[in-house]
């Protein structure tokens, strides 16, 4: 029943469904470094917070998806200023340029600016384009609010605002009749026909201002499209590759403290049990067999609502219905190992009890725990994921079955969001599928028996 | 230790598991039961009041009309022995008696669709349909993964054999209801056969409701079948497997009987006593499983019942589905050991 942990570990490596698991871990340990590293906490944080998610459009495929298309759906942009800059004299103008290479085939659903200015006095926004065709017109212009003294000021130019259309019209002549056209239906437009002109547009904004001291900050360019990102977005407009990245550190914290919780405290009770045996042995199994026959899951539920949802919550409910099964099993295991003569003798030499268990039980059942380790983890994420799917998951720390959970409120599987449903469950059942790849192969070198 | 005994010991710890989770639930649903019923008391009593007109033209101050009703409050609740907290003794007794004697009291905000409050008519209504969706489809899953398993063990490290234990690991990762979200997304979007809601949207009276029921479950039933049967394919197949090594069998083979007679009859019948008790098992098992099964769906059973009951915190609904379902999840547990040992003489004679 020994094993040195060299054996273990080159059995392990000759197995390739072990190496097909490892492999998917080392992927989901660099996606959770990714997550900590690219997307700020603070985005995280704010996943449940519909303010911080206005400038995403609300339901969008992802933008791969236009390889598949003949008709190039317009991406959602959120331009960033290419250039920018300031030029003093006598009245000071900052400039924002931003720039994008139209190529869809469609118009864009509208075009937001927005942004945020330090300013004294009352400067002058006035928002112009240059079209691929040459041609270029103001948009719109409109002045600051007055103010004495230094004032910040946040605002957004829509293109749904009426004075954008009359000013393209007065600029640039179309040669189709205008009237039920909207201004960014016709800024994109062809001259001869109500299609869309391909090529580099370029927005540029440029603020006027007498006093010389001012400073234009978060300024950007939103161009409204319907395909967004890597993972589009969910109809509360976020970011679903931030949810699922997010996801991934957090199902890897529920999965492996629950299963090592589980196991470890598994294993020493019935160790323990088997150990002592009689009347310990049989009012610890009584015990065990009461929680193991109890229906989980309403249970689980009824914890939930009634005492809280907090993700540490979770796992020690979790664990409280995770240990039962392991703890069966090593009380076997241990009734087995304690009539063995080297248990015995330390028992004859007075060695104390939970020294004997720690030093010469335990250590024997060590392969086999890393395995129910391995084979726990996926229960562990599929329980949570689904206690989240019912809305009961920890609204501060969106994991996949809280994305899942939104996407059925919403109804998207009978609206066909597929981007919204497809990659949680898959990234669930990978992440389950890795460890039991790895559990079954150490379950293979663990018992013998098995191997055939 | 006889059969017997064995079955008694059982029966008692079953029913400890019983007793043990009602009182769990009752103890963490208790304290807010009881602030809901001081809440339902006060404006029941409120509510006598102002509609008895004599009774307040007899009071001159507001003063002495709040007084007046707040004496009543106290009284009532004292009648309903609510000032005492619910972990007394004499009420924690009371509430349990009450629950072992079917009597859950009626609903806060749930009904049942023919419109009635009492809990009990609610679970009787629903529970039906959990029974039939979950054991119609453990039925087929069980036919489907013995007949499978069957086939796969019989042509051991075959394709067959590899594409079932394939199939059984990749589709046990997936949690039903995202298979089932999945399963709504191709069969009521994308080829509209089946509705996405599985509750019939005619009355129950209608005669045809019942074949409108029948319509509504053909997706929920082939989710569950589709998750179900790899899995227990691949368990009778590790069963089977261990049979067909032994030596009884070698010893059919030589004896020239017909391989598929050995397979069907001779080693399933000695491989059937984990196969009935992993059968037992899993019924109980999808039972548990239902709640969320049955939200996704929409089904009109025991799981979404518990689901609306705690999505309001209706109290009595909650305490009289968890001891329904857990007394289901019991049964069915036990069903197992008595079917286990009438399958393996071993276990009774022992």
């Amino acid at each position: 029943m020994s094993f040195s942990p060299k054996e273990i570990w080159k059995e392990f490596a000759s197995s390739n469904i072990a190496l097909v698991g490892i492999g998917i871990i080392a992927v989901l340990l660099c996606m959770s470094i990714a997550a900590f590293v690219t997307i700020p906490a603070e985005t995280f944080r704010e996943w449940n917070d519909p303010s911080s998610w206005l400038a995403y459009p609300k339901s969008a495929l992802p933008a791969w998806i236009n390889y598949f298309l003949p008709e190039k759906i317009p991406e959602h942009l959120i331009l960033k200023p290419q250039e920018s800059h300031q030029e003093s004299g006598g009245v000071s103008v900052v400039t924002d340029v931003f720039v994008t290479d139209y190529q869809y085939d469609s118009f864009p659903s509208d075009f937001i600016y927005q942004y945020k200015a330090e300013y004294q006095g009352s400067p002058l926004v006035q928002l112009s384009v240059t079209r691929p065709d040459g041609l270029s017109s103001v948009l719109m212009s409109t002045s600051l609010p007055q103010s004495t003294s230094n004032t910040t000021f946040e605002a957004m130019l829509f293109s749904t605002d009426d004075s954008m259309k009359k000013n393209i019209q007065n600029k640039i002549k179309f040669l189709f009749p205008v009237d039920f056209v909207p201004s960014q239906d016709l800024v994109f437009s062809d001259l001869d026909q109500n299609k869309v002109l391909k090529g580099v547009y370029v927005f540029k904004v440029t603020v006027y201002d007498v006093s010389g001291n001012l400073t234009l900050d978060q300024s950007k360019f939103i161009l409204g499209g319907k395909v967004y990102g890597f993972m589009g977005t969910d109809e509360l407009r976020r970011d679903l590759a931030v949810g699922i990245l997010w996801g991934t550190p957090l199902a890897l914290f529920i999965g492996i403290t629950v299963s090592i919780g589980s196991v470890v405290f598994g294993l020493v009770y019935g160790v323990f049990a088997g150990f002592k045996g009689r009347a310990t042995d049989e009012v610890m199994m009584r015990f065990n067999d009461i929680i193991y026959a109890m229906p989980a899951l309403p249970l689980l539920i009824i914890l939930a609502v009634t005492i809280g949802n907090s993700i540490f919550l979770i796992v020690g409910f979790l664990v409280v219905f995770g240990w039962v099964g392991i703890a069966k099993v090593s009380r076997s295991m241990a009734m087995q190992i304690k009539t063995l003569q080297y248990v015995e003798a330390s028992k004859l030499m007075g060695q104390k009890d939970f020294k004997i268990i720690f030093k010469h039980i335990l250590p024997q059942l060590l392969p086999y725990a890393f395995a129910s380790i391995a084979i726990s983890v996926p229960a562990a994420i599929t329980t949570e994921a689904g206690l989240s799917f019912l809305g009961l998951g920890d609204p501060a720390f969106p994991t996949w079955g809280q994305i899942l959970h939104d996407a059925s409120v919403y109804g998207a599987a009978e609206r066909g969001l597929w981007w919204w449903i497809l990659p949680p469950g898959i990234m669930i059942a990978i992440t389950g599928l890795a460890f039991v790849f790895i559990g079954h192969a150490m379950d293979t070198i663990v018992n013998p028996t098995l191997r055939r | 230790m006889g059969f017997k005994k064995y079955l008694a010991k059982r029966a008692i710890t079953m029913f400890g598991v019983l007793m043990a989770t009602l009182l769990i639930t009752v103890a963490l649903v208790g304290s807010n039961m009881d602030a809901i019923l001081k809440q339902s008391v006060a404006l029941e009593i409120r509510q006598q009041v102002t509609n008895n007109k004599s009774l307040i033209s007899s009071f001159k101050t507001p003063e002495q009309l709040d007084l007046y009703v707040q004496n009543q409050i106290k009284e009532r609740i004292v009648a309903l022995g609510l000032d005492q907290p619910w972990y007394t003794p004499q009420r924690l007794g009371l509430a349990m008696y009450k629950i072992l004697t079917l009597d859950f009291g009626h609903a806060k905000f749930l009904t049942s669709d023919t419109g009635s409050s009492d809990v009990k008519d609610i679970i009787l209504e629903k529970l039906p349909r959990t029974i039939l969706l979950f054991t119609t489809a453990t039925a087929i899953v069980s036919l489907l993964g013995i007949l499978l398993g069957a086939i796969a063990a019989s042509k051991v490290n075959s394709k067959i054999d590899k594409i079932t234990s394939g199939f059984a690991i990749i589709s046990s990762s997936f949690p039903v209801w995202w298979i089932g979200l999945i399963m709504i997304f191709l069969f009521a979007f994308v080829y509209p056969v089946f509705p996405a809601r599985a509750t019939p949207t005619i009355p129950v009276t209608d005669p045809g409701y019942l074949s409108s029921l029948l319509y509504h479950m053909a997706l929920p039933l082939i989710t569950l079948v589709l998750i179900g049967f790899g899995s227990w394919a691949y368990l009778v197949r590790n069963f089977l497997v261990g049979v067909l090594q032994e030596d009884f069998i070698m010893a059919k083979r030589t004896a020239g009987i017909d391989e598929k007679k050995i397979l069907y009859r001779h080693a399933l019948k000695n491989a059937a006593p984990p196969i009935v008790t992993v059968l037992a098992l899993s019924l109980s098992g999808s039972l548990g499983g239902a709640i969320i099964t049955e939200a996704v769906f929409d089904w009109p059973g025991m799981g979404r019942l518990y689901y609306e009951a705690i999505s309001v915190l209706d109290l009595p609904v909650i305490i009289g589905a968890t001891y329904v379902l857990t007394a289901f999840f019991l049964v069915s547990i036990f069903l197992a050991d008595v079917l286990y040992g009438y399958f393996d003489p071993r276990v009774r004679r022992q």
